[in-house]
């Protein structure tokens, strides 16, 4: 199993609703998120093009903050999921400083927080998470990349895609239909 | 790339809005169902739900309360049987939560201690506060007639207070949602098909083959099922047209930007009819089943070449053909959007006569992937006496003018409360309910002089909005999650109802504004007209009467029914008689020409902007609905103030730098209360500003909100009125940039 999100930013209109429904799903404090919206604009006017993008946590499979962790406290999970047992967590913020997606924030009850595919509230109930379920313009798929016929499977076949910054080797599993 | 760090705002005020507002929720009293509810043996907490539907905006969709171990408030989800939202709430309905838990809410009634404005006010209980109401109606219904009271009323709650004045014999109720947003439309369909749009819009666009927007930045505004639909559409390769001088969302998601000089927009659509007409891409058989004056139009339209729009709207003339063949070969499945706030310039009836003119060449009126009809579900009213016949009503105070409004107008009872010697009706008292006239009528000048000439001013809110302060009395209202309302009928592709109920206990000392209403009608003795208990019983009545309970309602949230009818669509051929004045969809409209207006829609040039100024253009954010969200945690952590959109050679010209904060002053030398920080974007014309509106609070006790960004209301104090239907057209007002704090200069001299 190797679970994967992809984000249509040809259809994203980046009204970050994304971001609210994480906030009150998974409890982040106002002020805070697990994730958030980018907005690209190219050219001059009126030759312009935008690219809006929905961004998380890329649950790496070579995720440099679980290979920097002193204590093992961020670890890989089912699927393939980063997560971070705030138990073992020492509060030395060498994850927050490795990520190359900026993807950590420091919780303000000392431990790195980020998005978790709400692996254990959500997925694993059989529901989508969070701000997958949430998006009005159904931009975000989610599913197992292993199962041909998952939400996020099909759509990687049909559609161009790339990922960010494929050149720090960490093997992104969010992906960005464009 | 732009820096996550610069979007996550960590503030130091962050914490405050989820520690306060603790009540734990205590079950509503008397009500076993929700007893029965939370019993359940579910093994999942999260299951455990209450329905409601959302108040955040006008589309009102439907969804679900969760709470957390402890009973409070966790979580609003969107209801998957919801048409109007299809299980997905927008970014303000998720966070309507944090309208709950805002520390800043009216947790008393208030009553006023010093003059008006200046923000005194006494504690009091509800007896008095509402005695004090009912004192002043009666006094002013005795003086005066009791018609010289109107309200104003935004959203559900205003449906009581609504009820409440009719029994005392005013049918002065106005909603700026006519004349200040859709008025226009409304006026301008109903004139060309015999039907008004209404919310939500009838637009089939998931089906849709060519979308055109007309300034209307879908994506932007999150008209929920609108949204989600452009998004179906996109996916399906639908071709979407966006006119706007700014590169709003959606025309980053279009096929053809058209970045027109503003104020132009009747040329271009005259310029699109000619090019469907002479090049016969109008559907030609509709026109002739179902349509009257297509010769006239012919005729009217005749020079209305692209070359000619060309010089007016600066749109290249083989874009105009380009884009108009894109809608002649979609027809009829082509929406040219009738868009939804569209008070403007002034002529804006006539503009939106010529966008249903279009979508009549078109033929999209009635037919799959344009407009489809409209079902409705009717509820059978609570029995109540009948309501006293109004020996007089606001259309007095204009007389022989805006005889094509459909309702009332708020600016109009504005501007008919300060006294003049030639009008024999004034308004002397005004409740408020839900709406925030002071942000949302345009010439704060002229609002606040109604105001101070006013004998009562009672306003109903959940928030102290602007309004609240210039109050005699204020009434703390309890917000949606606390409260029962009407069910919720509104059209949509199926007739559908919705139960909104309360998902906690009302905080602090504020009510639902059915009890208040109740209560004051209590007063006046006009409690027959409220008789009943509890709203749930009055709607377990009404819902018992079409087969359903109130049991059921709370346990499905919403219900639908089937059409009559299989008729989402014309059928072929199909006779249809329109509720127009000859039957027929009237391209040509001869009671407008009776009322002494062009019967074909004309295109006049507007006041363009000074040299050194440019035009005042405002919009809609995703994240916030008007002025009633901007002090919500939820919904500022995604957006805490506007910025003003400025062209680069514009910012060059000025020395402005991106991020730097500006004042702004307007062609009437009105000078913005605050700075508005600048966004150097390639996304605007040079002609032209842009900000969404809602920001620039100068209410103090909006702590979260107060002094963030500016207000463009009080940058609208120029307003062109539609003569046909009375609306304010706010986008002919001019403002040019400030560096330096104004505060400054004034010491300095």
């Amino acid at each position: 199993m190797r679970y994967a999100m992809a984000v249509d930013t040809r259809k994203c209109v980046g009204c970050s609703d994304c971001v609210v429904a994480c906030q009150t799903e998974n409890d982040v404090p106002i002020g805070y998120c697990r994730d958030w919206v980018v907005e690209v604009v190219d050219g001059t006017f009126p030759e312009l093009e935008i690219e809006i993008r929905s961004e998380r946590c890329n649950h790496c499979e070579n995720a440099p903050c679980v290979r920097c962790c002193p204590t093992g406290a961020s670890h890989y999970s089912d699927g393939g999921t980063v997560l971070v047992s705030s138990r073992k967590c020492i509060g030395c913020g060498a994850c927050i400083a490795s990520c190359p997606y900026d993807a950590r924030y420091p919780h303000p009850d000392g431990y790195p927080d980020k998005c978790t595919f709400c692996l254990t509230n959500r997925v694993q109930k059989g529901l989508k998470p969070a701000c997958v379920a949430v998006c009005p313009t159904k931009c975000l798929y989610f599913g197992d990349l292993e199962d041909p016929n998952s939400d996020v499977s099909r759509v990687l076949k049909i559609r161009k895609w790339k990922t960010l910054i494929p050149e720090a080797g960490t093997k992104p599993h969010l992906y960005f239909l464009i | 790339m732009a820096n996550r760090r610069e979007f996550i705002r960590i503030s130091s005020l962050g914490l405050g809005g989820v520690a306060l507002a603790g009540s734990s929720l205590s079950l509503v009293k008397g009500s076993e169902v929700i007893g029965k509810l939370f019993e359940l043996p579910l093994p999942d907490r999260q299951r455990q739900r209450v329905p409601t539907y959302c108040e955040v905006c006008f589309w009102k969709c439907a969804g679900w309360v969760y709470f957390n171990e402890d009973g409070k408030i966790r979580k609003i989800e969107g209801n998957d049987n919801d048409l109007n939202c299809n299980g997905r709430l927008c970014p303000r309905g998720t966070g309507g939560l944090g309208m709950y838990y805002d520390p800043d809410r009216l947790k008393t009634p208030l009553i006023r201690t010093e003059e008006r404005g200046r923000q005194s006010f006494r504690e009091a209980s509800w007896d008095e506060a509402l005695s004090y109401i009912a004192e002043k109606m009666q006094k002013i219904a005795r003086e005066h007639g009791p018609e010289c009271v109107a309200l104003f009323t935004h959203g559900s709650g205003g449906k009581y207070f609504g009820d409440l004045l009719k029994a005392t014999g005013s049918t002065n109720i106005a909603a700026p949602s006519f004349a200040q947003c859709r008025g226009p439309r409304e006026v301008g369909f109903i004139y060309t098909f015999g039907e008004s749009i209404d919310s939500p819009e009838n637009t089939d666009i998931r089906d849709t083959r060519c979308l055109v927007l007309i300034g209307s930045h879908i994506g932007e505004n999150m008209h929920n099922g609108q949204v989600q639909e452009m998004s179906d559409a996109i996916d399906r390769g639908a071709t979407i047209i966006t006119v706007d001088p700014r590169y709003s969302t959606a025309a980053s998601k279009s096929k053809y930007w058209l970045p027109i000089k503003p104020a132009t927009d009747i040329a271009l659509l005259l310029a699109w009819m000619h090019v469907l007409i002479f090049e016969e891409l109008y559907d030609k058989d509709y026109v002739e089943r179902y349509t009257m004056g297509f010769e006239q139009l012919k005729e009217h339209v005749r020079n209305k070449t692209p070359e000619w729009a060309y010089g007016i709207t600066t749109i290249k003339p083989h874009i105009i053909r380009e884009t108009a063949r894109e809608m002649g070969n979609a027809s009829p499945a082509v929406i040219v959007h009738p868009g939804r706030h569209v008070t403007w310039y002034g002529d804006d009836t006539q503009r939106s006569r010529a966008i249903a003119i279009l979508n009549a060449l078109l033929g999209s009126w009635g037919r799959r992937g344009g407009f489809y009809r409209n079902a409705n579900y009717e509820m059978p009213s609570f029995p109540h006496p009948e309501f006293p016949e109004p020996k007089r009503t606001w259309r007095e105070a204009f007389p022989g003018k805006y005889n094509l409004a459909t309702t009332v107008l708020a600016n109009g009872i504005c501007d008919a409360t300060i006294p003049a010697v030639d009008r024999s009706c004034n308004f002397k008292g005004w409740i408020v309910c839900g709406t925030n006239i002071i942000e949302t009528l345009p010439n704060q000048k002229n609002t606040i002089e109604a105001i101070q000439n006013l004998e009562l001013l009672a306003v109903i809110d959940t928030m102290p909005m602007e309004i609240t302060g210039w109050a005699d009395v204020v009434l703390p209202e309890c917000t949606y999650l606390e409260r029962y309302d009407s069910i919720r009928t509104g059209q949509a592709r199926k007739p559908q109802i919705a139960l909104r109920m309360p998902a906690s206990e009302p905080l602090y000392d504020s009510k639902p504004s059915w009890w208040i209403a109740r209560e004051l009608a209590k007063k006046l003795g006009l409690q027959d007209y409220f008789d009943y208990e509890n709203l749930e019983d009055a709607l377990d009545w009404q819902l018992r009467q079409i087969g359903s309970s109130l049991e059921e309602m709370q346990r499905i949230g919403v219900k639908t029914f089937e059409r009559d009818a299989d008729d989402l669509y014309f059928a072929d051929g199909e006779e249809i008689e329109f509720n127009t004045s000859s039957g027929k969809i009237e391209l040509y409209s001869a009671d407008f020409e009776a009322e002494g207006f062009d019967p074909l829609p004309k295109y006049t040039p507007h006041e363009e902007p000074p040299e050194g100024f440019y035009r005042l253009n405002y919009g809609r954010g995703p994240a916030h609905t008007f002025s009633r969200t901007a002090n919500n945690a939820n919904l500022t952590d995604i957006m805490e103030e506007n910025s003003l959109w400025v062209n680069p050679k514009v910012a060059s010209q000025w020395g402005i730098k991106n991020d730097q904060y500006v004042w702004l002053r307007n062609q009437d030398d009105i000078t913005s209360k605050f700075p508005i920080k600048v966004r150097v974007t390639e996304r605007i014309r040079w002609d032209s500003v842009y900000m969404v509106h809602g920001f620039g609070h100068d209410q103090k006790r909006l702590t979260r909100c107060y002094g963030k960004g500016a207000s463009d209301t009080e940058l609208i104090s120029r307003v062109h009125i539609d003569p046909i239907m009375g609306g304010t057209g706010m986008r002919g007002n001019f403002v040019t940039f400030i560096l330096e704090d104004p505060a400054n200069q004034r010491t300095k001299t």
